[in-house]
């Protein structure tokens, strides 16, 4: 890694779908850097091709053309095998639809990740647990997701996420299956990840959400339309009390 | 990596127990049908090996006509003669006894019991050729096999039909209105496997049975013990040779006698079961199969069903062969379980079934452990397509799956 070149740095990154007349053209072309530590905000329309784009940050999809350099190294060529070794290594991933496995418990759904890095059960146990603290849900290893209410699954989900200390945490739309109020938990949630120094990389078509952000890329029709920094960030700390309140 | 992917693929079955039993259900059958029928089908040969070495070891059997059954040992064959056997047993080299046998089948009486059998006339050669020790008593005495005298030697169900089970030595035996005296009792050798009662046996000289109770002096069969390090080929040349001699055959003409060796037999009819055990294995193992195909599909279902599942895996990073494997060994998981419960399955039927059809039942390894190994290859046969499909997923796609 250079001095000059950033955490992440999309070049003319497109993505078609299809072929001949029935292409679709998902990406036309990203030029997008993002420094280490950022809370990044995707919004846009749907079809816009923010979720495209999360994929291809993520190295879950491979961009049909254009640069992608991750730590200074070129990505966007890898195999699939070699993308899903960067994937364990570098990144944390969650999702809308929280995507726990059922009837199994909070702590081995934690545990999960690990289990592909050939982590010894002992290491795996304490940094699962370790990671359900960080989340406010410690002596809740041994619930199954259908014991779990909505908010306390996506913070499984993102237990499962840390539990890697990935680099980047790359959420799609993480409270689009929340309420109000469990959706702002979720925020808090990642703000304070983000604290922690941990970058993230969140879609969302909620403005409510992308206030959390240090930054909002607003994507139409494949390109990013404005790119604008959120100087007062909804503060991490703002729902602690809330969180707090229904932990106890 | 590997034990965890062992307790994952355990897991798994635990959690859709009934749908996994279902799923191996075919397994279970296939390899338990295919232990039962191998181990039937040997036992069977095995008792009509016992059977036949119970007639006698390396004996030959010489009867009148040109071959046994149905059209053979017709009027134009003249019976044998007791100086044959004699003759037979000084001429010929490599025979350890040759006894002449004639049967008749009559009443026999004792202790105002009836009871309706067959007679056998023969020499203390008889008892070496069929294979019989005494159980208590004594064989004849020369003098006894040339007068004629009317002694006998009966079987354990004679005895118990007859005399309650009670000493029958020096007791009367009514053969055919003949007072005749018991002077032993043979060994029991049980059960035949054609399911007849070998004990059912009563043995006089022949000179008394001829005279007495058949009033001709014919010999029905001659039975020949060969020492068993002779070359039998040889022998059996040189015999039908002495034969033929004796029978004053000219060049031209047929044996008008058969010579049947049990050993021929043994194998012949052990042959016969044999190819039966085969078939019926065959038969099994296709339902084996069949069971393999019921794996495969429910594995397909369990894919389907857990795209999201592999999609997720897929995204935190699982390597293409880590989620192949993780279904590959499920399947092998399942199906050796699958077995494991037919093997288990298979004793108890091999030893009900074999009880039923009084064949003796031998534990047999080779076959166990063939079927068994045999169902965990069907769990990678069938595994390896529904694990690949699994691996093979791309995993936004599976992720978006409904």
């Amino acid at each position: 890694m250079t001095a000059t070149s950033p955490f992440i740095r999309l070049r003319g990154i497109t993505k078609v779908y299809g072929e001949g007349a029935a292409a679709f053209h998902a990406l036309r072309g990203v030029d997008l850097d993002i420094e280490r530590g950022e809370f990044v905000a995707i919004m846009g329309p749907s079809g816009s091709g923010k979720s495209t784009a999360l994929n291809v940050l993520g190295c879950l999809d491979r961009p049909s053309g254009g640069q992608y350099l991750f730590m200074g190294a070129r990505v966007e060529a890898l195999s699939r095998d070699d993308r899903a070794r960067l994937r364990r290594r570098h990144f944390g991933f969650v999702f809308q639809g929280f995507n726990l496995l059922a009837r199994t418990s909070a702590r081995e759904n934690v545990e999960l990740p690990l289990l592909y890095r050939g982590e010894t059960a002992a290491r795996r146990r304490a940094a699962a647990a370790r990671a359900l603290q960080a989340v406010g849900l410690a002596g809740w290893e041994h619930h199954t997701p259908a014991e779990l209410s909505g908010g306390q699954q996506q913070r499984v989900a993102i237990a499962r996420a840390i539990v890697t200390e990935p680099s980047v945490l790359l959420a799609d739309e993480p409270t689009g299956n929340l309420d109000s109020q469990r959706s702002h938990e979720i925020m808090a949630f990642l703000a304070g990840l983000n604290d922690q120094g941990i970058t993230v990389l969140m879609v969302t078509h909620e403005p409510d959400m992308a206030a959390y952000a240090h930054r909002v890329v607003r994507f139409v029709d494949g390109v990013v339309a404005s790119d604008e920094r959120n100087l007062r960030p909804a503060a991490a700390g703002s729902h602690r009390a809330a969180v707090a309140a229904e932990l106890s | 990596m590997l034990w965890s992917t062992l307790l994952l693929a355990l897991r798994s079955i635990e959690r859709n127990l009934l749908r996994s039993f279902l799923t191996v259900l075919g397994i279970v059958i296939g390899v338990s049908a295919v232990i039962t029928m191998v181990t039937l089908g040997r036992g069977a040969t095995a008792a009509v090996q016992a059977q036949i070495a119970g007639l006698g070891t390396n004996l030959l059997m010489i009867r009148p006509g040109q071959r046994m059954g149905p059209g053979g040992g017709g009027a134009t064959a003249p019976p044998f003669k007791e100086s044959d056997a004699e003759l037979i047993a000084a001429q010929i080299s490599g025979i350890v006894a040759v006894a002449p046998e004639a049967r008749a089948a009559v009443t026999l009486v004792a202790g105002g019991q009836n009871w309706s059998s067959s007679v056998v006339g023969s020499t203390n050669a008889w008892l070496q050729t069929s294979n019989w020790t005494l159980a208590s008593g004594r064989s004849f005495t020369d003098a006894e096999l040339r007068a004629g005298a009317a002694v006998c030697i009966i079987g354990t169900t004679i005895q118990r039909q007859l005399y309650g089970g009670a000493d029958p030595l020096g007791q009367q035996l009514r053969v055919k209105q003949m007072p005749c005296q018991v002077i032993g009792v043979f060994k029991s050798k049980g059960q035949g496997s054609f399911g007849n009662d070998q004990d059912e046996v009563v043995l006089m000289p022949l000179k008394t049975l001829q005279r007495r109770v058949t009033g001709n002096t014919n010999v029905n069969t001659l039975l020949v013990s060969m020492d068993p390090t002779s070359d039998t080929t040889r022998v059996k040349t040189a015999l039908s040779a002495q034969l033929r001699e004796m029978r004053k055959l000219a060049r031209t003409d047929d044996d008008n006698f058969n010579v049947l060796d049990t050993r021929q037999l043994a194998d012949t009819m052990s042959g016969t079961t044999q190819v039966m055990t085969m078939l019926l294995g065959a038969v099994a193992a296709v339902s084996l199969l069949v069971g393999g195909i019921g794996v495969m599909n429910i594995m397909l279902v369990s894919v389907t069903e857990r795209t999201r599942e592999i999609g997720l895996r897929l995204a935190i990073g699982a390597l293409e062969r880590e989620v192949l494997l993780q279904f590959l060994i499920e399947a092998v998981v399942l199906a050796s379980l699958g077995g494991l419960v037919g093997v288990v399955l298979a004793s108890g039927a091999s030893v009900l079934l074999a009880q039923l059809m009084r064949v003796p039942y031998v534990f047999q390894p080779d076959i166990n452990l063939l079927s068994f190994v045999f169902s965990a290859g069907i769990g990678v046969l069938f595994g390896y397509f529904p694990a690949r499909r699994a691996a093979r997923m791309d995993p936004i796609e599976a992720l978006r799956h409904e």
